[in-house]
């Protein structure tokens, strides 16, 4: 992966040890707050990798995926609240849920292309949200608290914040080895192959459909464990995890980061969640000077921190077209 | 004709009004290099997209080996030995050119569902990919990104993908389109050694390679065979002589 020493595996490394020390620091420190924001970091970067496996790599640009992080999330959450807290239990059947609803949903979509893709992978995903809003018994529109992490019969206590963010951590690295060695295998050409001229893929006898679908299949299951550890990170599920604008912010984290590359969506998910945790308080400064010169009320402008993030966003898009990781690197793909 | 590979009886396609293929029928036997030849319009990428299988003829039948092929998708008949050169460049412009040829090894070296091993490093697709780039003349670019060749050598590395799939028929749209005259003449010296092994069915603009390649000419006019036989007696038919030939010269003289 990192051959040579370059920009992008300096900034690559120092990021993975910075992640794996951590909870060191938040311990010395007493700052949970650090440790519950990048343990989210993580957990997202786990499904924006799986959503680069099908987008960046496969050129199949989902705009529903946060789905399958609403569908983990939310047999976890309601299998807690049936009082069927294992983790035993809860998980194998997040992740074969989230397989079966990604082959249903691929089977129908992959036989489009662009724009069709893209409305369709929305319309199932907005079909689940508006579930999760109609299911009264597990709070409907508010959504359902977690009283009780996944049990795995004391092997690992996940309520121990320390033990879950190096778990998530773990899957994380994890995620990005399986997909790396996806992406150069024989099955990983082909679905490159397919990426970049479909037809002649089917010309040279690839039947790509098969081996989209089994793609598509194998991210959805990815961001279902995604949603498997949100839920348990937030103890806490509601049907705004699988909105729309969710699936949007996994796209900018991908596009931000790097599309196929096997860091750029780590390295997107950090710089966009710190960049909303930043923005704020870097806006609140100019909105008072800005008040003091010109005598406009502005002292609320910080809620506006959008504002500047979308501009920044157009900027990678427009000019680094490989991302933060494509910068890094300074090749050009994407 | 018994021992014919590629058999097309009463091929028929229309869009809308237009009939693109108007009752072809035409046995290329084992071992024949055959020729397309008609003026643009005359339905030569019609025919070939319903040989290829992306288009369905409207009536009539396509037998391959002896067996039908009429209904087979796209990715059956590649794996049947039936392999297509593009007439429109069509490459995976972001691999290399080695990656290029190696896809089209591993299309026929069984299924692709394996999800660990680094492709690019497995010997037996790397080296039949480097054996059909040398056949081509290419093995000096394998590892250039495609995208960064020269028109030529995406001509070129088109029938190195071709004969990569080990076909045992190829189906050239155009091989010479956009060539100068050296590379031209490269790729008639290419197209002469893969005779020898091959059966090869030929869509081709330029004459002169078209009557010093083919073993048959099959003359084709809005849609209809107005002739098929040797190079002599197609140059001879008065009717081709006025319909293409002829208009040709009209062409080069205007």
């Amino acid at each position: 992966m990192m051959a040579r020493v370059t920009p992008r595996g300096i900034v690559v490394a120092v990021l993975l040890i910075l992640l794996v020390a951590l909870p060191l620091y938040t311990t010395t420190t007493g700052n949970l707050f650090l440790l519950t924001l990048f343990t989210r970091i993580i957990i997202l970067a786990i499904a924006a990798t799986s959503l680069n496996l099908i987008m960046g790599y496969g050129g199949m640009v989902s705009f529903g995926h946060a789905a399958c992080i609403g569908l983990g999330a939310y047999v976890v959450g309601i299998l807690a609240y049936e009082g069927t807290p294992s983790g035993f239990v809860q998980w194998p059947l997040a992740l074969v849920l989230s397989a079966l609803f990604s082959l249903i949903v691929g089977a129908l979509c992959l036989r489009t292309r662009g724009v069709y893709f893209i409305m369709i992978t929305l319309a199932f995903a907005q079909m689940l949200y508006y579930v999760g809003v109609a299911l009264h018994r597990y709070g409907g529109d508010d959504g359902l608290t977690i009283y009780r992490r996944s049990q795995f019969a004391g092997l690992i206590n996940l309520s121990n914040k320390t033990v879950f963010y190096y778990l998530c951590l773990v899957l994380l690295l994890g995620t990005i080895y399986l997909v790396w060695r996806l992406v150069n295998s024989r099955f990983g050409l082909v679905i490159q192959g397919a990426r970049s001229n479909d037809r002649r893929m089917r010309a040279i006898g690839f039947p790509t459909f098969h081996y989209r679908l089994t793609c598509f299949v194998i991210a959805g299951t990815i961001c279902g464990l995604a949603g498997v550890l949100l839920a348990n990170h937030t103890d806490f599920v509601s049907p705004a995890m699988m909105h729309w604008t969710r699936s949007g912010d996994l796209i900018v984290m991908v596009v931000l980061g790097g599309m196929a590359s096997s860091f750029g969506p780590l390295i997107g998910t950090v710089a966009y969640l710190l960049l909303e945790e930043a923005l704020p308080p870097m806006i609140k400064p100019f909105a008072y000077a800005f008040t003091a010169v010109t005598g406009i009320e502005a002292h609320n402008a910080h809620e506006y921190w959008q504002l500047v993030l979308g501009p920044l966003i157009l900027l990678i898009v427009l000019y680094a077209r490989g991302g933060i990781d494509g910068l890094l690197a300074g090749r050009q793909r994407g | 004709m018994a021992d014919a590979l590629l058999q097309i009886d009463g091929l028929t396609k229309r869009f809308g009004g237009v009939v693109a293929s108007d009752n072809i029928t035409l046995d290329v036997p084992r071992g024949e290099l055959h020729a397309i030849i008609g003026p643009n319009g005359a339905g030569k990428t019609t025919l070939i997209g319903q040989l290829t299988g992306e288009l369905t003829p409207d009536a009539g039948s396509i037998r391959f080996d002896g067996a039908d092929i009429t209904a087979l998708p796209v990715h059956r008949r590649s794996q049947l030995g039936l392999a297509r050169s593009f007439q429109i460049t069509s490459l995976f412009l972001d691999f290399t050119a080695l990656d290029n040829v190696a896809l089209a090894v591993q299309a026929h070296a069984g299924h692709s569902f394996r999800f660990w091993r680094n492709a690019r490093s497995e010997p037996e697709l790397r080296e039949p990919a480097r054996a059909a780039l040398a056949r081509v003349g290419l093995e000096a670019r394998a590892d250039a990104l495609v995208a960064n060749l020269s028109h030529g050598e995406h001509r070129q590395l088109e029938i190195a993908m071709a004969l990569a799939t080990r076909p045992r028929m190829l189906l050239l749209d155009e091989p010479m389109a956009g060539m100068g005259p050296d590379e031209s003449a490269r790729m008639v010296r290419t197209l002469r050694e893969l005779k020898q092994e091959l059966t090869i069915l030929l869509i081709e603009h330029d004459m002169e390679a078209v009557f010093a390649l083919a073993d048959r000419i099959t003359v084709l006019v809005y849609g209809r065979v107005i002739a098929s036989d040797t190079p002599q007696a197609v140059r001879a038919n008065p009717e081709v002589r006025d319909a293409y030939l002829g208009e040709q010269q009209v062409v080069t003289h205007a």
